[in-house]
C-alpha cells in the first residue's frame, strides 16, 4: 500500500471519516501486540539452588504463569529406607537437606528412640541441640550471603562462605564430617566433644555475630537492596499457612509459630531462653530480616548451652543389634528450612517398614505458581532466593 | 575442526609451540559448574570462599553458557531425569573438553547404589577425565583435581593421533 492514499480508500477499510482514529488505535494495538513468551529457567540455573526447573510464561517482562518442574533430584528416599537398617538410614537422611545435615538426623533418631522407649542422656541432648543450632547457623549463613548475590551484590556471598567455614570447622571438630556428620546414634551421640572445642566455639560465635552486623549494615540498611526486596513476593499469612509454608518463610508473614517452642518438646529447647522473631510484611525483605535475627538467636542459644552444658555420659544403654518394636510414630522438628517430620512405621525388624518424610522445601515451593504471578523477571530470582529451598529437600 | 584436520596441528608441531599452547590452555580453564547436590555447595566453597579461592589456579567459573567452557564439573547425584540435560550441555561444549566427576554419586551412584531413579555414575553418559572420591569431597580435593588436570593438559602432545582424537572429543586412554 502507498502512503499517498488516505486510509479510508484502502481496500477492506471502508469506514466513516469520524471513526478513523479508533481504527488507527486498533491497528496500532494489533501491531504492538506481543504473544506470550515461554522462558525456561533451569534445570541448571545458578538462581535455582540446584536443579529446580521453572517454566515461566511471560507477557513482556511480566510473569503471567510460573510452573515449577521438580524431580530432577529425586533419589527415592522413602523406598531406600525400606531396605536399610536404622543406623544406616541416619547416613542416608543426612543428605536430604544437605546444608543442615545434622538437623535432619534428629527427628528420625527421635522417632526411633520413642518407639524403643529410650531416652538419651542430658549431655547427649545438649550436644545434639548445640550441633543442630550450629548447622542452622551454617545453613542460614549461606542464605544471608547468597541473597545478596541474587539481587546483584557479590561481596556478601564471599562473606557468607568465609564465616560459614568457622562453623563448619566446629562441626568437623566435633563429629569428623564437614557436611554430613552422621553423629547421632539411637540413644545418644557417638562421641563427647573434643578438648578445646568450647573455647573455639565461643570465638566462632563472636565472628558470626560480627558477620551478622556486617550483613545488617551492608544489605539490610542498603537502599538498593530494600528497593529490590521490599514489597516483592508478599505471602499473606493465611494463604501461606494453607499452602503449608513453614519456618522462617511463615514467620516473616507474621505467624508466630516455631516448633522449637510450640511443638511437642524435643531436644533441650524448653531449657533455653530464646525469642521467636516475626515480621509483619511477608515480603522478601521480611524473610531476609527474620533469618538474620534467627541467626543471632541461634548464637544466643549456643552460648547458653555452652554455659550450662550438662555432665555425664553421652550414650544410653542400647542393645548391640537395634530392633525397634512394632508401632507408628510421627516426629516433627523445626529445621532451618521449616517444619520437617518423619512418620515411621515399624514392624519389629532391624529396619523400618515404611518412612514418610515431610520436608519443608517441598511445601515452601508449592506456593511459587501463586507467588510469581505478576512479578517481573528479575524479581523471580529475588523470590526464589528469599524462599530459600534446597532441591534435595524438595525432591528427596 | 580445521585446525586439526588440515592446519598446523595436522603434523607434529615444534616442542616450544606445544609447550606454549598447553601452558596457555591449562591456565585459562573456563569451568562450567554443574551443581547438582551436596557437592555443589563444596564446589561453591572452593570457588567463592576466600579460604580456597579456586581462581588463583587459573580456573574461571561462571561462563555464560557451556559453549564457552573447557571444563565441566559434575558435582552431585545424577538422576535419570537429569541425564538428557547433561548429555546435551556436554555436547554443546567446544573441543577439547574435560570432565571432572566430583563425589561418590557422580562416580558410581554412591549411597544411592540401589535407588531406582539414580544413574550409577556419570561415566555411563559422558567420558570422565578425573574422578574425585568423597561424599562430599572437601574443596581441597577439587583443587587437587584441577591441578592434576592441569598437569595432564601440560603433558598432552599435539599432532599425534591421541590428541587428534581428544580434540575431536573422543575419549583418550591415559596410562
Amino acid at each position: 500500500m502507498t502512503t499517498t492514499q488516505p486510509p479510508s480508500q484502502l481496500p477492506g477499510f471502508e469506514v466513516e471519516p469520524g471513526s478513523l482514529n479508533p481504527l488507527a488505535d486498533a491497528r496500532l494495538a494489533v501491531e504492538l501486540d506481543t504473544g506470550d513468551m515461554i522462558l525456561n529457567m533451569g534445570p541448571q540455573h545458578p538462581a535455582t539452588h540446584g536443579t529446580l526447573r521453572l517454566v515461566v510464561r511471560l507477557d513482556g517482562e511480566r510473569v503471567i504463569a510460573a510452573d515449577p518442574v521438580i524431580g530432577y533430584m529425586h533419589r527415592g528416599y522413602e523406598k531406600l529406607t525400606e531396605f536399610r537398617t536404622y543406623p544406616q538410614i541416619t547416613t542416608l537422611i543426612n543428605r536430604i537437606d544437605w546444608l543442615s545435615s545434622f538437623a535432619n538426623e534428629v527427628p528420625f533418631i527421635h522417632a526411633a528412640e520413642q518407639l524403643m522407649g529410650i531416652e538419651a542422656p542430658q549431655r547427649a541432648q545438649h550436644i545434639r541441640t548445640l550441633l543442630t543450632e550450629l548447622s542452622r547457623i551454617a545453613t542460614i549463613y549461606l542464605f544471608l550471603g547468597e541473597m545478596g548475590l541474587q539481587v546483584g551484590a557479590l561481596t556478601p556471598a564471599f562473606w557468607g562462605f568465609r564465616d560459614r567455614e568457622h562453623v563448619l570447622n566446629l562441626i568437623e571438630g566435633a563429629t569428623g564430617g564437614r557436611f554430613h556428620p552422621n553423629f547421632n546414634r539411637i540413644g545418644g551421640v557417638k562421641d563427647d566433644l573434643p578438648w578445646g572445642w568450647i573455647v573455639e566455639c565461643r570465638a566462632a560465635m563472636k565472628r558470626i555475630l560480627d558477620g551478622c552486623d556486617d550483613f545488617e549494615d551492608v544489605l539490610v540498611g542498603n537502599e538498593i537492596f530494600q528497593a529490590r526486596t521490599r514489597g516483592v513476593g508478599i505471602i499473606p499469612a493465611e494463604l501461606g499457612a494453607a499452602y503449608g509454608v513453614s519456618g522462617a518463610n511463615l514467620r516473616a508473614s507474621g505467624v508466630d509459630w516455631d516448633l522449637r517452642r510450640d511443638g511437642k518438646p524435643y531436644l533441650s529447647y524448653n531449657e533455653l531462653d530464646f525469642k521467636v522473631w516475626t515480621h509483619q510484611d511477608g515480603d522478601s525483605f521480611a524473610r531476609y530480616w527474620v533469618r538474620l535475627q534467627e541467626t543471632r538467636e541461634s548464637v544466643r542459644m549456643v552460648l547458653q548451652l555452652l554455659d550450662g552444658l550438662a555432665s555425664g555420659p553421652v550414650m544410653a544403654k542400647v542393645p548391640r543389634i537395634i530392633k525397634v518394636p512394632a508401632g507408628e510414630v510421627w516426629v516433627e522438628t523445626e529445621n532451618p528450612l521449616g517444619q520437617m517430620g518423619y512418620y515411621v512405621v515399624s514392624k519389629g525388624a532391624i529396619g523400618p517398614f515404611r518412612v514418610k518424610i515431610r520436608s519443608a522445601s517441598f511445601s515452601n515451593v508449592s506456593i511459587l505458581p501463586w507467588l510469581l504471578r505478576g512479578l517481573y523477571v528479575p524479581d523471580v530470582v529475588t523470590v526464589l532466593g528469599s524462599l530459600y529451598f534446597i532441591l534435595g529437600d524438595i525432591d528427596r | 575442526m580445521g585446525l586439526v584436520e588440515k592446519g598446523v596441528l595436522s603434523r607434529k608441531p615444534l616442542k616450544p609451540v606445544t609447550w606454549l599452547l598447553n601452558y596457555s590452555r591449562k591456565y585459562s580453564l573456563w569451568m562450567f559448574q554443574w551443581g547438582l547436590a551436596c557437592c555443589a555447595i563444596e564446589m561453591g566453597a572452593a570457588l567463592a570462599s576466600p579460604r580456597f579461592d579456586m581462581m588463583r589456579l587459573g580456573v574461571i567459573p561462571f561462563p555464560a553458557s557451556p559453549r564457552q567452557a573447557d571444563l565441566i564439573v559434575i558435582s552431585g547425584t545424577v538422576t535419570d531425569k537429569m541425564v538428557p540435560a547433561i548429555k546435551r550441555l556436554y555436547e554443546q561444549m567446544p573441543d577439547p573438553k574435560y570432565v571432572i566427576s566430583m563425589g561418590s554419586c557422580a562416580n558410581c551412584g554412591g549411597p544411592y547404589w540401589d535407588s531406582y531413579s539414580v544413574t550409577k555414575g556419570v561415566d555411563q553418559v559422558i567420558p570422565v577425565d578425573i574422578y574425585i572420591p568423597g561424599c562430599p569431597p572437601r574443596p581441597e580435593a577439587l583443587l587437587d583435581a584441577v591441578v592434576m588436570l592441569q598437569e595432564r593438559i601440560q603433558q598432552e602432545g599435539l599432532g599425534n593421533d591421541e590428541l587428534v582424537a581428544r580434540w575431536r572429543g573422543e575419549p583418550v586412554e591415559v596410562v
